[in-house]
C-alpha cells in the first residue's frame, strides 16, 4: 500500500513539475465559500482512507454514504415547495395545485406578521399581511388552509420559530376536527430558536425561555405526537446570511448538539427526542464543495451522538435533512439563468443523499413566485430523479480522491469551529458574544467584494451582462387581501366566547411563571379561538423581549 | 444672534441637530455659534458611561433614560463609536439600543465618531453637550468608546463618570490595571442576572480597599444591573444622585466644572496658536525655507524650530 | 478647516429581518469614509425620520425585501416633508420589480433605488455625487 503511495507520489512530482510549468488561465480557483482548490487530487490526499470507518455502507455507522440503506432506491426524496402568500384561501388552492402536479409534501410560508407573532391588525403588521407568506391569526384561519386536505395523508412542514408552538396547537387543533387523531400526524415545525438569532433575526423571547418552550414541544410530542419532527436544525438561513459552506455546516451542527443538551438538561433520556430531530441544509452552487458538506455533516452528527451524548437508539444517530437551494446564489438580472444554477443546486442535494427537497423558482430575486416558475422548479426536480440517472445507485461519488478529501476536510473544519464555540462557553455564549454573526458578516461582505472586484464571476451580473434584461410576469399581492384578513379576525374577535379565551389565557399566564408544559395551555388557548397575537402577549409579558446587538 | 441659535432657544431639534453638525465639522459659524449658546449653558448635569465594549453602556444608557423620563427629566444622549483611522468611516451602532425612545421628544440622541480623537470621546463631544445643554436638557448621558486604556476624556468631560464592568469576564482586574479605577465615580457591575455579578464586585470592593480611587473622600459605590429585568437601576440612580450631592457640598462639583473651563480655555488658545502659526509659515518666505531645510536635514529639527519661533 | 462628512442612516423598516444587505451596504459606505448610523430591526417609520432628524444625516438608506416598500417608502417620504426635513435624500434597496421601483422614483418617494447585483462602488459614488452636488446648488 505504502509502495504503491510512493511511487505515485513520485509520480505526481514529475506531473506537478509540468503543470507548474503549464500556462494557467488567471483566475482564481476557490469554492463559492473562498476555499482553495487545488489542481488535481490523488490517492496521497486521502492517504489514511479506511473505507469501514470512515464510509461504511448505506444505513450503517457512521452514515457518510445515507442514512437508509436503500435510498433512493426505495424511495425518492420528498418533493416540497415551501409555498404561502395572500390569505389562507389562496394558499389552500397553491397548495391543492402543488399536489396536483405531483408533489408529495407541503411546506408553509407564513407572512412576517405570523412570523413575528403579531396579529394582522396590530399596526406594525400595516402592509405586511399576506405579503410574503400566508396570514395566520387563528385557528379558525389554518382549519381554511387545510380545507379538504386530508392531514393523515400528508407531511406538512411549517416555517415558524419563535411563535411555532402555537402555529403547531392549531395544526394538532385542526387535525382533530378532521377527526384525525395527533398521533397519526407527519410533519415537521422549523422551532429552531438559535439560529434567528445567529441568522434570520425573527426572534421575540430571549433565548432561556425560547430554550424552554422547545424542550417543553419534545417532551409533548413524545407523548402525544411521537411523529411529528419537532424541530428542524437549520443551516438554511446561517448559509443565507453569508455564511461559507463550512460556517453553515459547523454552526448548524453546534446548534444541534445545543438542543441536545438542553434536551438532556430538561430531564429527558436522548433518545426520546433525538430520533425527532432533523436538518435544514443550503445548496449553494459549488457543486462539490455541497456534496462533500452533507456527507461530512451526517458523519459528524452519528459520530457525536454515539459517542459524547451516548445515544443508543440507532434512529439518534441519523442526520436526516431537507435541503433548499441557494436563493441568495440567483440573480434580478437574465432571470431564466436561474433555471440553471437551481439545477446544478439540486442536483449536488441530491448527489449529497437529501431527504427532501424545495427548488428554488427563476424569479426568486424578484417576488414570490407565480405559478409557471415554481412548476419549472418542480419540474427540475422531477428531471433530475426521472431522467438523470443519478437516482439509480447511493451515493455515487463515494471515492472520489477530491470529494473524499472535500468531505475530511469539512470535518476536520467544524470540529475546529466546535473547539471555538466551546471555549466561548457554548452556543448561547458564543451567540451573545457575536461570535457567529461576526463571522457570517465578515463572510458576506468578502463574498459581495469578490464580486465586485472581478475574483467571482457571476453570470449577467459582473461579466456576460446584457444591457436589455428580459421582464417576466411576476405575482402580485392584492392589497386587498390585508383589509379582508383584519376584517375577518375582528369579526372572530366579535363572535368568540372571550370568556374562554380570557379563562385559557390566563391558565397559560401563570403555566410560564412556572415550570408546567406550555404546550397544553397553548392548545386550550387555540382552540378557543385566541389569537397567535393574544398568546404570544401573554408570553411576553413573562418571558420579556429579546434585542439584538448588531455587528458589521 | 444666528438664526440657528434662536430657533434652538425655541426648542427646535432641527436645528440643534443642525448646530452639532456644524461645530462638529469645524465649520466657519462655529465660533459664533458657542459663544452665543454659552450663556444658555451650565445647567445640564452631565454622566459619564464608560467601560469595554459590549459591556452594556448602552443598553445602560437605555436604562437610565427610561428611568429620568418617568420623572419627566429631559435627556440627552451622546454616544461616540471609533472611526476608522483607515477610511475616516465609521459605523455608529449604540442607537439601536435606544430607539424605543427615538418618537420621545423628551430625549435627543446623538451618534459620533472620533474623527481621529484617541481620548475616548471626539473632538466635537464636549461642543455637542454644550448644544444639548443650551437646548435645555436636563440631563446628558455620554457614552464613551469604551476601548479601555485611554479614556481620560470622559474624567475631564462628565460631571459623574460611570464605569461599567461584567460579571465573569476576568476583565475586573484588567480594568483596574488600565486605570480605568482612577476614572470611575460609580462601578456599575452589569449583566447581573448571570453568574459571577456578586464575586465582581467582591473583586472591586477589595481593589478599592487597598486604596485605588481618586478621591479620598469619596469612595466609589459598586452597583449591581441588569438591563434585561431592570434590577439595580433604581439603586444605580440613587447611587448617582449621592454623588452628585457629594460634588456639590464638597465643592468637587464646582472645582470640576471650573477645570474643565480653564482647560477648554487653555485648548482653544493653544488651537488659535497654532492655526496663526502654520499659516504664517505658509505665508512667510523665511520660515517656509526653514522647514524646507529640516527637510533636507541642513539643521536638528530643535534649532529650526526655535528660529521659526523667533521670526513668528 | 471645514470637515464635511457625510452621515448616512441605514434603517430596517416593518417586520423585515433580512439584514445581509443593509449590514453589506453598511460597511461598504463606512469604508467609502462615510459615518452610517444604523437604526436596527423592526423600525416605524416615524423612528427611522425621528432618527435622521436628530442624526442631521445627508442620506436616509432603507433597505426593504419584505415587499413593503409601497407603503413604507411613501410614508417616510410625507413624514419627512411633515418635519420639514425633506432636505435628507431618501434612498433604499431589497427586493422591488422594476415596474415598483419606476413608480416609487416617479412619485417623488425615492431619491434612487439600488436592486440586487448593485455594486456598492457605484452606491458610493452615487452618495457622493448627489450629496456634494446637492450642495453647491
Ligand atoms: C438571504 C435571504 C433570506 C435569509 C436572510 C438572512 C439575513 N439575515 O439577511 C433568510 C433565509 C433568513 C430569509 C428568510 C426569509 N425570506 Co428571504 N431572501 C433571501 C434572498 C435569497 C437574498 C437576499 C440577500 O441577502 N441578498 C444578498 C444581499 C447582499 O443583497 P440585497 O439585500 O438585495 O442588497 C443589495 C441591493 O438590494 C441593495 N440594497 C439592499 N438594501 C439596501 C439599502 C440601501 C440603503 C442601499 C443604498 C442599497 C441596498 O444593495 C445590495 C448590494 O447590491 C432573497 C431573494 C434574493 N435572491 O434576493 C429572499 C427574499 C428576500 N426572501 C423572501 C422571503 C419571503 C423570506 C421569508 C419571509 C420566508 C418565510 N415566509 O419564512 C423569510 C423571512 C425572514 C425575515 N426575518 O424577515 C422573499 C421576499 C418576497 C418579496 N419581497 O416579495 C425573497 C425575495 C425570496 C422569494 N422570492 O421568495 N431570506
Ligand atoms: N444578560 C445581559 N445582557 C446584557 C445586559 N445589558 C446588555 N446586555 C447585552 O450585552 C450586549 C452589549 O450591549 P451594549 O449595550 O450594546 O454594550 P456596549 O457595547 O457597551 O454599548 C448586548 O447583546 C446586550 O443585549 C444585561 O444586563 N444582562
Ligand atoms: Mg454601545
Amino acid at each position: 500500500m505504502s509502495d504503491r503511495l510512493k511511487s505515485i507520489e513520485a509520480k505526481q512530482k514529475a506531473w506537478q513539475e509540468r503543470y507548474n510549468q503549464s500556462k494557467q488561465r488567471g483566475a482564481k480557483f476557490m469554492t463559492v465559500s473562498s476555499e482553495p482548490i487545488k489542481e488535481l487530487y490523488t490517492p496521497a490526499d486521502i492517504a489514511d482512507f479506511d473505507f469501514e470507518r470512515d464510509l461504511a455502507f448505506p444505513g450503517q455507522y457512521p452514515y457518510t454514504r445515507g442514512v437508509q440503506t436503500n435510498m433512493y432506491r426505495g424511495r425518492l426524496w420528498t418533493m416540497r415547495q415551501f409555498a404561502g402568500f395572500a390569505s389562507a384561501k389562496e394558499t389552500n388552492e397553491r397548495f391543492k395545485f402543488l399536489l396536483a402536479k405531483g408533489q408529495t409534501g407541503l411546506s408553509v410560508a407564513f407572512d412576517m406578521p405570523t412570523i413575528m407573532g403579531y396579529d394582522s391588525d396590530y399596526p406594525r403588521s400595516f402592509g405586511e399581511v399576506g405579503r410574503v407568506g400566508v396570514a395566520i391569526d387563528s385557528l379558525q384561519d389554518m382549519e381554511t388552509l387545510f380545507e379538504g386536505i386530508p392531514l393523515d395523508k400528508v407531511s406538512t412542514s411549517m416555517t415558524t420559530n419563535a411563535p411555532a408552538s402555537i402555529l403547531w396547537a392549531m395544526y394538532i387543533a385542526t387535525a382533530e376536527k378532521q377527526g384525525v387523531a395527533s398521533e397519526k400526524l407527519n410533519g415537521t415545525i422549523q422551532n429552531d430558536i438559535l439560529k434567528e438569532y445567529i441568522a434570520q433575526k425573527s426572534w421575540i423571547f430571549p433565548p432561556h425561555p425560547s430554550m424552554r418552550i422547545i424542550t417543553d414541544i419534545f417532551k409533548f410530542a413524545k407523548e402525544h405526537v411521537p411523529k411529528w419532527n419537532t424541530i428542524s436544525i437549520s443551516g438554511y438561513h446561517i448559509r443565507e446570511a453569508g455564511a461559507t459552506a463550512l460556517q453553515e455546516l459547523a454552526f448548524t451542527l453546534a446548534d444541534g448538539f445545543a438542543y441536545v443538551e438542553a434536551g438532556i438538561a430538561a430531564g429527558l433520556d436522548v433518545d426520546d427526542f433525538a430520533p425527532r430531530l432533523s436538518f435544514f441544509f443550503n445548496s449553494h452552487t459549488d457543486f462539490f464543495e455541497e456534496v462533500a458538506k452533507y456527507r461530512a455533516a451526517r458523519r459528524i452528527w452519528a459520530r457525536r451522538m454515539h459517542e459524547k451524548y451516548g445515544a443508543k437508539d440507532e434512529k439518534s444517530l441519523l442526520l436526516r435533512f431537507h435541503t433548499q437551494t441557494a436563493g441568495c446564489s440567483l440573480t434580478a438580472q437574465q432571470p431564466e439563468n436561474n433555471i440553471v444554477r437551481t439545477a446544478f443546486q439540486a442536483l449536488a442535494a441530491v448527489m449529497g443523499g437529501t431527504q427532501s427537497l424545495h427548488t428554488n423558482s427563476m424569479d426568486e430575486v424578484l417576488a414570490l413566485p407565480t405559478e409557471k416558475a415554481v412548476q419549472i422548479a418542480l419540474r427540475t426536480q422531477q428531471l433530475i430523479a426521472y431522467e438523470t440517472g443519478v437516482a439509480n445507485t447511493i451515493d455515487p461519488l463515494a471515492g472520489s480522491y477530491f470529494v473524499e478529501a472535500m468531505t475530511n476536510r469539512m470535518e476536520q473544519g467544524a470540529e475546529e469551529y466546535f473547539q471555538k464555540i466551546d471555549a466561548l462557553g457554548g452556543v448561547l455564549a458564543a451567540i451573545d458574544k457575536n461570535f457567529f454573526q461576526q463571522e457570517i458578516a465578515d463572510a458576506a461582505f468578502r463574498y459581495q467584494k469578490e464580486i465586485e472586484r472581478k475574483d467571482r464571476i457571476i453570470v449577467g451580473v459582473n461579466d456576460f451582462v446584457q444591457t436589455e434584461n428580459l421582464t417576466i410576469d411576476l405575482l402580485k399581492i392584492d392589497p386587498e387581501i390585508e383589509r379582508e384578513q383584519v376584517q375577518r379576525l375582528q369579526k372572530l374577535r366579535a363572535t368568540r366566547d372571550n370568556d374562554r379565551v380570557q379563562a385559557t389565557l390566563a391558565d397559560l399566564r401563570q403555566a410560564a411563571a412556572s415550570t408546567d408544559n406550555l404546550i397544553p395551555k397553548i392548545l386550550a388557548s387555540v382552540k378557543a379561538y385566541a389569537t397567535q397575537g393574544e398568546i404570544v402577549n401573554v408570553l411576553r409579558e413573562v418571558f420579556g423581549e429579546y434585542k439584538e446587538k448588531a455587528v458589521f | 444672534m444666528h438664526e440657528l441659535v434662536s430657533r434652538l432657544l425655541e426648542g427646535d431639534r432641527r436645528a440643534a441637530a443642525r448646530i452639532i453638525t456644524l461645530v462638529e465639522n469645524n465649520g466657519q459659524e462655529k465660533e459664533q455659534l458657542l459663544s452665543e449658546l454659552f450663556p444658555h449653558t451650565g445647567k445640564a448635569f452631565v454622566l459619564g458611561v464608560t467601560g469595554s465594549p459590549g459591556a452594556g453602556k448602552s443598553s445602560l444608557v437605555d436604562s437610565l433614560v427610561t428611568h429620568y423620563r418617568q420623572q419627566s427629566l429631559t435627556i440627552g444622549v451622546i454616544a461616540v463609536d471609533p472611526t476608522s483611522p483607515f477610511t475616516g468611516g465609521a459605523i455608529l451602532g449604540d442607537r439601536i439600543r435606544m430607539q424605543d425612545h427615538a418618537l420621545d421628544r423628551g430625549v435627543f440622541i446623538r451618534s459620533m465618531g472620533t474623527r481621529g480623537s484617541l481620548g475616548g470621546l471626539a473632538r466635537a463631544t464636549k461642543e455637542a453637550i454644550k448644544v444639548l445643554d443650551a437646548y435645555g436638557r436636563d440631563i446628558i448621558l455620554v457614552e464613551t468608546v469604551g476601548v479601555g486604556q485611554s479614556e481620560l476624556d470622559i474624567m475631564a468631560t462628565a460631571d459623574t463618570t460611570l464605569v461599567v464592568l461584567n460579571p465573569g469576564t476576568g476583565d475586573g482586574i484588567q480594568t483596574i490595571k488600565a486605570g480605568i479605577m482612577e476614572i470611575a465615580d460609580i462601578f456599575v457591575v452589569n449583566k447581573c442576572d448571570r453568574d459571577g455579578a456578586d464575586k465582581m464586585a467582591a473583586e472591586v470592593e477589595s481593589m478599592l480597599d487597598l486604596g485605588h480611587g481618586q478621591n479620598p473622600y469619596w469612595r466609589p459605590p459598586v452597583k449591581k444591573t441588569s438591563t434585561i429585568d431592570g434590577r439595580g437601576i433604581p439603586e444605580l440612580v440613587g447611587a448617582i444622585i449621592e454623588h452628585r450631592e457629594f460634588a456639590t457640598a464638597s465643592g468637587d462639583f464646582a472645582e470640576r466644572r471650573g477645570q474643565q473651563l480653564k482647560a477648554e480655555v487653555s485648548e482653544i488658545v493653544e488651537d488659535y496658536l497654532k492655526k496663526m502659526l502654520w499659516s504664517k509659515v505658509g505665508a512667510n518666505a523665511e520660515m517656509a525655507q526653514l522647514l524646507k531645510d529640516a527637510s533636507e536635514r541642513k539643521s536638528d529639527p530643535y534649532t529650526i524650530a526655535r528660529r521659526i519661533l523667533e521670526v513668528f | 478647516m471645514e470637515e464635511c462628512k457625510i452621515r448616512v442612516l441605514v434603517a430596517k423598516p416593518g417586520l423585515d429581518g433580512h439584514d445581509r444587505g443593509a449590514k453589506v451596504i453598511a460597511r461598504a459606505l463606512r469604508d467609502g469614509g462615510m459615518e452610517v448610523i444604523y437604526t436596527g430591526l423592526h423600525q416605524t417609520p416615524e423612528q427611522v425620520v425621528e432618527a435622521a432628524i436628530q442624526e442631521d444625516v445627508d442620506v436616509i438608506g432603507l433597505s426593504i425585501l419584505s415587499g413593503a416598500h409601497m407603503t413604507i417608502f411613501p410614508r417616510v417620504k410625507q413624514l419627512l416633508l411633515e418635519n420639514g426635513a425633506d432636505n435628507i435624500m431618501l434612498i433604499g434597496g431589497g427586493t422591488m420589480p422594476e415596474e415598483d421601483v419606476q413608480a416609487l422614483i416617479l412619485s417623488g418617494d425615492a431619491k434612487a433605488l439600488f436592486t440586487p447585483g448593485t455594486s456598492t462602488e457605484d452606491i458610493i459614488t452615487w452618495i457622493r455625487q448627489s450629496v456634494y452636488s446637492g450642495e453647491s446648488a
